[in-house]
């Protein structure tokens, strides 16, 4: 077999020297990733890389990575890394950042880690004002698994376990993570932001950049939500699954900022 | 003239389609050809020209797929 080669070399159309603008952030390792088409893990994984590099805490960060799909995140980030039971990273995080507080640790969790099983976690976390930052992904499925409802699951959605749609009044209503964190004395930063255009995946990264800020501030614990993409459980093409971000999850979770603390600064 | 350009790391590419619904230059498409993980990869089409680096791919893309590069601005003489 041979392998097709259209990766070119730094280009040379014009004259002048070409000015390299973006290329992969060094907080990432080469491997390439084994998520689905289209899958918001990625450019998440790539937008938290970024972050860090820009800060430039690479040396002093340590990640902990959730069960879910986002299971092997730990050989994506170019940095020290654990992986956590399911549900346990802010127990992990906090064990981290207690014996190490010169350390940046933050925690990567899809809804089904860290609301389903690790509720109790992620509450008391952020009861205790831990110093680290949460990067929580909200596909509202259970991704790894095949699919199944989460806490996260919106009303009449269908998923494996509720194939008949998600019925309220016997299977409960989705939870909000950051509004319930938000007035908790220890947490100074609680966002929700979505990944389904352009505009709002730069608010994703200015998002994400935020809390890294707050821990390295030391005001608290930091979380962003992320509304993303599983287009393979959602059995739709990955840009449709951006028109159903849009169109079925933001009305149940609206975008924005329920907590900034106001010693927080860019 | 010629803005800005992208290099494309065929084999990583996984055809989702975000990059090319997303550039507002319409210079992406995809290839005939299949890239070794069975996917058609995006490659720059024959408006390549159009293309302003403004890294919008870069930024859409879950795989890391592209390397961004502009002309420098050339300052009036
Ligand atoms: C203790 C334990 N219970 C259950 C499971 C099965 N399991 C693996 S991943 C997962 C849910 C993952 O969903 P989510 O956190 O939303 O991440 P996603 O895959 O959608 O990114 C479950 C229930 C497990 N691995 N360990
Ligand atoms: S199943 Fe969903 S969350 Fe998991 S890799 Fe595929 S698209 Fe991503
Ligand atoms: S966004 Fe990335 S993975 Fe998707 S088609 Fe474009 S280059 Fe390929």
């Amino acid at each position: 077999m041979t392998t097709m080669v259209m990766e070119r070399e730094a280009p040379t159309l014009t004259a002048t020297p070409w000015e390299l603008v973006y290329q992969r952030p060094a907080a990432l390792t080469d491997l390439p990733t084994h998520y689905c088409p289209g899958c918001s893990h990625g450019a998440i994984h790539r937008m938290v890389a970024e972050v860090i590099d820009e800060l430039g805490i690479r040396e002093r960060t340590i990640g902990v990575a959730p069960v879910g799909c986002a299971v092997f995140a730990y050989k994506y980030f170019n940095l020290d890394s654990c992986e956590a039971a399911h549900g346990r990273a802010p127990a992990m995080a906090t064990g981290l950042k207690r014996v190490r507080p010169d350390r940046i640790v933050f925690t990567y969790q899809g809804d089904g880690d860290l609301a389903s099983i690790g509720g109790n976690e992620i509450l008391h976390a952020a009861l205790r004002g831990e110093q680290i930052t949460v990067i929580f992904v909200n596909n509202a499925v259970y991704g790894m698994t095949g699919g199944q409802m989460a806490p996260t699951t919106i009303a009449g959605m269908k998923t494996t376990s509720s194939p008949m749609g998600r019925d309220v009044l016997t299977q409960g209503y989705p939870i909000h993570i950051p509004e319930l964190l938000a007035p908790m004395p220890g947490v100074a930063y609680a966002v929700r932001r979505s990944m389904h255009a352009v505009a709002e995946m730069r608010k994703v990264k200015k998002a994400i950049r935020m809390a890294f800020q707050a821990q390295l501030q030391g005001v608290g614990f930091s979380i962003v939500e992320i509304l993303g993409a599983c287009p393979t459980n959602w059995h739709v093409s990955p840009t449709d699954a951006l028109d159903y971000i849009r169109d079925r999850m933001l009305p149940e979770y609206p975008v924005g900022d329920f907590k900034v603390d106001a010693r927080l600064r860019d | 003239m010629t803005r800005g350009t992208v290099t494309i790391q065929s084999d990583r590419c996984k055809s989702c389609g975000l990059c090319i619904q997303a550039c507002p230059q319409h210079v992406l498409a995809f290839a005939e050809e299949f890239n070794l993980r069975g996917y058609r990869p995006v490659q720059l089409d024959e408006r390549e020209h159009h293309c302003t680096g403004c890294g919008v791919c870069a930024l859409v893309c879950p795989d890391v797929v592209f390397t961004v590069y502009r002309q420098p601005l050339r300052r009036a003489a």
